[in-house]
């Protein structure tokens, strides 16, 4: 590990901290509607979707079973509009790549895989889609993924905040303020910064260029509106790039501040929700301490990956290449990375996306050290709850938290209990559901494909790399990540379907379950605390929280992932 | 007195001393165990199920190995997980057996008690109405029965005319025969207890079957023990960790396959290798003894003599926020007791304390007991002997509120303050104002002043005080760690009863409560989200009884109060309280320990099996093998032999409850993990390595 390596690693997650309080605070007053100042700014403009939705959005508070229908009506009919402007992309205006529309099942995995905040692309984007599907269908959808997964957050916190109610909020009004007040200005603001370093923003298809060897790829390179895409894709854990290369492009990534700025993103609204979540439940310690429980158990992660990554390959030591740090060159393992971020930058990168549900990568995760690639599955593994998704992240941690809080209740003599609200059989099921669902969908879809000659033959690599690529997609996919290993022929039918439910597994049968959570929460009464329940926000806590999430993935994933990286890891020492 | 020591003081009364020898319990219960193999039975427990079914599996692939089926492994390591995977169901069942033999020997010597017995019933609710002789199984609700002196009341009911003397010590244990009377607090009799004499008119409110007796040999024998919300809740979680087991476990033939393929090497791993990562994945510590945990918590009830009839208020009084306690016999000893003389100007002390034990010798309540004993005490007064030609005695009566003697010319009374200031105005006198200011004073310290008179002349007063039991400061201290409020509850007037409260060290007090405030407050605290426990006995208690969410109620109570409460305490003893919460947070705390314990044992058994189960595979994989075991096939045996026999080695800890000393929430956390947490991560990698020396010793799971 370099210093530079560790300084960018820190100088990110103080960053981290430092924002994402504040950012919390305001989430959570947007929610709560009491965001005064910001309302002044951006008032016209909710009071305006507000009236266009009209009745929906006037009644007070939903159930947990009205606002769970209204967001799976609201994603389901989003997925079909996407479909449907996927499909006709080749009729529609503001095509200049004169791209034929999408066949009808990567159009559908596309459509799913936005819409469940995956953005898993079994395409290369540039080469494929329309500049109005980019920015009317996909960018959309970055917006409205982000700001369903934050909505559901913020119902969720409402029923294990509420007092003897049934109402979880308004669906459609969180969707409208938190697009209004946090998205749009937070995503203005970076894609600003990011045009400033050079992101591209531009209608047009191509600028020609004269190429430094006459047989060189292209003549031209792809423009369009990328930096008001790519803003939104880091800060709303989406992911899914403008370019196939994503942000390795240096159309998408050009500068170290860029990409630091575009790391810090991924992080910041997932870390956000933890203050936000404290906030809204009118107990800061418990926001505080999600937080540190996301942070105990990335920060050795991340160190694992960049010293993974910074390491000498003893085949290429053998072979006379010198990878060792110096004052003229970074180091470590530089195959598939940007030489301007370097082996410690993406690294970081990658531990980064996968701990949040982002997936967009600065290089290629199918060129990581074995080390690295564990790291990145693992994070996944935990489902998603380390940072996570915007939103999604919390609530994920949560039904973790439902077990911890239980045992640990258990332990010390009392029935479990949780911000002073009993956890009863029915908690237990719907947390054991949230956290069961998308394991079994990584689990099954990996074994189906190892076992079906259309999965098993669309492996491009032999032995243990050809299965640490189908556990890959299958791991992003059912994680909402988005992010892949490469080496698979992921646009194959098997695969755009397959992975099309996991995602859809993975994100609504975490949502509804959890909804109905809080929502079997928000009507029961609240203990005030006694100095003979358990102090969730005590570091005892947080360090069995963070055990639980850790055992709980490693219990069910290390035969599979002993089968893939952890083999590999081995194999490399050895040769 | 600790909670632990009393909840033992309390046992040695119970039945428990009979209690047949270990060898005969283990034999009983090994017995039991095999009975228990019945899919039928089996099937309550999802996880033992599951290990039974994996069980049959490889017996059939032993089986079909011996016929000559080709295999990846040898027949002989087939058959040892085989014969492992069902002592492993053994196991489980063992430890439920065993839980259930303990109750079984108090159910026996309940259920001689309950030997038919004629009864005889009377046809108008009259001593002297007509009799008929019937069955005491044939009586219905409301059938009146009369019960001589040396009969057996035929049933549950409540005494409508006369009173007797009862022994319980069928239900009890305690010898000491107790007071049964029509009306008031004592009317209460239970089926299979004997009248020793005098005789009971009784009115039948539960029928046989249904009785007292009845519902705890239901209880001790386990037969109708239902599921507790918390029991339910740990079922689903061990549910989900089987099915997420299973997939992990079912999904590796596809990998492995898969591997094998693209890898050029080995081939899917075997089923047998299969089931046995399941098994040893699967919580089966924790299912096998889920169950002897509940069952043992309830016979560790009993045992201090209380009678659950909800195994739900056993869980909900390890969860207790607010303790509400009578004052009156639970933090009093509930007879006040003569503690100074407080002469009037003039007097000598020694001639108030004469004085007022004269007056007393005729008053038999311990009030009035404790003057002669305190005058005794200070001064050496011996009570004269007085024959009744000398004297004339005035005993105490509710109505004049005073006791009193005519002796040697002298008109001595002692009594109630103003009932003595009639006594002395009828005579022309008065109560001195010094007198006067001293019973405020006193009667603001929470005692109570009673006053001596001779004639017109008052002498003095004796200060009485409801004397706090030793120790209570001690056991609310402790309350009060485990973030438990006590609440006295009293008739007192709101001095007297703050005087006792800061006396006792009771966190809050509520004075001149009448039943309706009881079920006030408890509603108030409920209200504000806390479980409450309360401790009674009358039938005016039963409001609140019922409110209440753990309802102690003494024996002695009426049947209206019992039927009202959640617990019945055999001892009548109000503190047991204290010991039943002990009880509540054992069982939760065991429950808790050990599934931790069972799912971090999974990590140790994973280096073990994982390693093994890909040998063929991805031999790099060896490298994870930190254990360094024999071979493969003994890595694996090894491994499942650590899982069935670390059941047996808990089976004293779900038995017994872990050890409970009450503290702070964060100590017994730290402490819970660190001994079954890390134990649980720990323990396993010597004990399967120690196995698996063993084996290798004895030449069993081949050599790689």
């Amino acid at each position: 590990m370099t210093f530079s390596a560790l300084a960018q690693a820190g100088l990110l997650l103080l960053a981290v901290r430092l924002l994402a309080a504040p950012l919390g605070e305001y989430l959570a007053r947007v929610f709560d509607d009491r965001a005064r100042g910001a309302t002044r700014l951006f008032g016209p403009l909710e009071r305006l979707l507000l009236r266009l939705a009209g009745d929906a959005a006037s009644k007070d508070s939903m159930s947990w079973q009205g606002y769970a229908a209204a967001l799976l009506a609201f994603n389901a009919a989003g997925m079909l509009l996407l479909y449907a402007l996927l499909r006709a992309q080749a009729l529609l205006p503001l095509n200049p790549g004169h791209h034929h529309g999408l066949p009808p099942l990567l159009a559908l995995n596309t459509a799913v895989s936005f819409v469940t905040n995956t953005n898993w692309q079994a395409y290369a984007a540039e080469t494929t889609v329309s500049h109005l599907a980019q920015a009317a269908g996909l960018a959309v959808w970055n917006f409205l993924s982000a700001a369903t997964g934050l909505a559901a957050l913020a119902a969720i916190a409402r029923g294990f905040a509420g007092r003897d109610t049934t109402g979880l909020g308004n669906f459609w009004r969180d969707l409208v303020r938190v697009t209004v007040h946090v998205l749009l200005p937070l995503s203005l603001v970076l894609a600003l910064v990011l045009v400033s370093q050079g992101v591209v923003q531009s209608w047009s298809g191509e600028a020609p260029i004269a190429p430094l060897q006459p047989a060189a790829m292209g003549t031209a390179l792809p423009l369009g509106p990328v930096a008001s895409q790519v803003a939104i894709k880091q800060l709303g854990t989406n992911g899914g790039g403008f370019y196939n290369a994503n942000s390795a492009h240096p159309f998408e990534n050009p500068t170290p501040l860029s990409n630091f700025l575009e790391c810090l993103a991924i992080l910041l609204l997932p870390a956000a929700c933890c203050f936000a979540f404290g906030a809204l439940v009118r107990d800061r310690r418990q926001g505080r301490a999600l937080f540190a429980v996301m942070l105990v158990i990335f920060l050795p992660l991340m160190l694992v990956a960049l010293g993974g990554e910074q390491a000498s390959i003893p085949a290429l030591t053998q072979s006379g290449v010198d990878q060792a740090a110096g004052p003229w060159q970074g180091g470590g393992h530089l195959e598939g990375k940007e030489v301007r971020f370097g082996a410690g930058g993406t690294a970081l990168w990658a531990a980064a996306t996968t701990a949040a549900s982002n997936g967009s990568v600065n290089g290629l995760h199918g060129s990581l050290t074995p080390a690295a690639t564990l790291v990145t599955l693992g994070l996944m593994q935990t489902g998603e709850v380390v940072f996570g998704g915007v939103g999604s992240g919390v609530y994920g941690l949560l039904a973790f938290l439902v077990i911890a809080v239980f045992l640990a209740g258990l332990m010390i003599g009392r029935a479990p209990e949780y911000l002073g609200k009993k956890l009863e059989a029915r908690e237990m099921k719907l947390a054991a559901l949230a956290i069961l669902l998308p394991a079994a969908a990584v689990l099954l879809g990996t074994a189906v494909a190892c076992a079906v000659p259309a999965g098993a033959g669309a492996v491009l690599n032999p032995g243990a790399r050809a299965f640490s690529e189908i556990l890959y997609a299958f791991t992003s996919g059912a994680n909402n990540n988005g992010s892949a290993l490469a080496g698979l022929d992921a646009a194959r039918g098997f695969y755009t379907v397959g992975l099309a439910i996991a995602m859809l597994v993975g994100r609504y049968w975490v949502i509804v379950p959890m909804l109905a959570l809080a929502g079997s929460l928000a009507c029961r009464k609240a203990a005030p605390p006694s100095s003979g329940s358990l102090s969730t926000h005590a570091p005892l806590f947080v360090l069995f929280l963070a055990a639980t999430v850790l055992i709980v993935g490693a219990l069910t994933f290390a035969p599979a992932l002993a089968l893939g990286p952890v083999v590999e890891m081995f194999r490399l020492g050895a040769s | 007195m600790t909670r632990e020591s009393a909840e033992r003081a309390d046992t040695r009364r119970t039945l428990y001393a009979r209690r047949p020898p270990a060898a005969v319990q283990l034999a009983a219960a090994g017995r039991e165990a095999l009975r228990k193999l019945d899919p039928r039975v089996l099937h309550h427990n999802p996880v033992l199920f599951v290990v039974a079914t994996g069980a049959a599996l490889t017996t059939a692939l032993w089986l079909t190995a011996l016929a000559g089926r080709e295999s990846e492994t040898p027949a002989s390591f087939i058959g040892g997980i085989a014969f492992w995977l069902w002592l492993t169901v053994i196991f489980g069942n063992l430890a439920e057996a065993l839980a259930e033999g303990r109750g079984r020997a108090h159910a026996e010597s309940l259920r001689r008690t309950r030997a038919q017995t004629t009864a005889l019933r009377l046809r108008e609710p009259r001593t002297d109405a007509a009799r008929d002789e019937v069955a005491a199984g044939d009586l219905r609700r409301d059938d009146v029965v009369i019960v001589e002196a040396g009969g057996i009341i035929p049933a549950d009911g409540e005494v409508v005319e006369g009173a007797a003397a009862v022994d319980e010590s069928a239900i009890t244990g305690e010898s000491a025969p107790v007071i049964r009377e029509a009306g008031g607090d004592r009317s209460a009799v239970t089926g299979g207890t004997r009248v020793l004499s005098d005789r009971l008119v009784v009115r039948i409110t539960a029928p046989a079957g249904e009785g007292f007796l009845d519902r705890m040999i239901r209880l001790v024998e386990g037969a109708r023990r239902q599921k507790t919300p918390n029991e339910i809740a740990l079922g689903i979680l061990l549910a989900a960790l089987t099915i997420i087991f299973l997939l992990v476990s079912a999904t590796l033939v596809p990998y492995s396959g898969f591997v094998a393929r693209a890898g050029g090497q080995g081939g899917a791993v075997d089923l047998t290798v299969i089931v046995a990562l399941l098994v040893c994945l699967m919580p089966t510590t924790i299912g096998g003894l889920l169950s002897a945990i509940g069952i043992a918590g309830m016979d560790r009830l009993l045992r201090a003599n209380v009678v659950a009839t909800s195994g739900r208020a056993v869980e909900a009084a390890g969860d207790v926020g607010v303790l509400l306690l009578d004052k009156t016999g639970t933090i009093t000893l509930g007879d006040r007791q003569a503690t100074a003389f407080v002469p009037a100007p003039g007097v000598a002390a020694r001639d108030l304390a004469q004085a007022a034990q004269l007056a007393s010798l005729a008053d038999e309540t311990p009030e009035g007991r404790s003057v002669v004993v305190l005058a005794k005490e200070q001064f050496g007064l011996r009570a004269r002997e007085l024959s009744p030609g000398d004297a004339v005695f005035v005993p105490f009566s509710a109505q004049t509120r005073m006791s009193g003697i005519d002796v040697d010319g002298h008109t001595l009374r002692k009594g109630a303050a103003d009932a003595i200031a009639v006594f002395l105005a009828e005579r022309g006198g008065a109560l001195p104002a010094e007198i006067r200011a001293g019973i405020a004073r006193v009667a603001k310290l929470g005692a109570t002043p009673l006053v001596v008179a001779d004639g017109a002349r008052a002498l003095g007063m004796v200060v009485l005080k409801d004397v706090v039991k030793g120790g209570l400061q001690l056991e609310f201290e402790e309350m009060r760690r485990l973030g438990i409020r006590t609440v006295m509850i009293t008739g007192d007037n709101p001095l007297t009863a703050a005087a006792i409260a800061a006396e006792a060290g009771v966190d809050d007090f509520i004075a001149e409560a009448k039943p309706e405030t009881k079920l006030a407050e408890i509603r108030r605290w409920q209200q504000a989200g806390h479980l409450v426990a309360m401790t009674g006995d009358g039938t005016n208690d039963a409001p609140a009884l019922a409110q209440a969410d753990v309802a102690v109620v003494m024996n002695s109570g009426t049947q209206a109060a019992k039927e009202a409460g959640n617990m019945v305490d055999l001892d009548s003893n109000p503190t047991k309280l204290l010991a039943i919460v002990g009880i509540g947070k054992r069982l939760l705390m065991t429950r808790g320990a050990l599934t931790t314990f069972s799912i971090a044992s999974d990590i140790a058994k994973y280096f073990a099996i994982i390693p093994a189960a890909f040998a063929a595979n991805c031999p790099e994989l060896g490298a994870l093998d930190l254990m360094r075991l024999g071979s493969p096939q003994s890595a694996i045996l090894s491994a499942v032999i650590f899982n069935a026999l670390i059941i047996v080695a808990l089976v004293p800890v779900a038995l017994r409850g872990v050890s409970y000393r009450p503290a702070a929430s964060a100590v017994l956390l730290r402490r819970h993990l660190l001994v079954y947490g890390l134990g649980g991560l720990i323990l396993p990698f010597p004990c399967i390595k120690l196995i698996d020396l063993l084996l290798g010793f004895l030449g069993i799971g081949g050599v790689a």
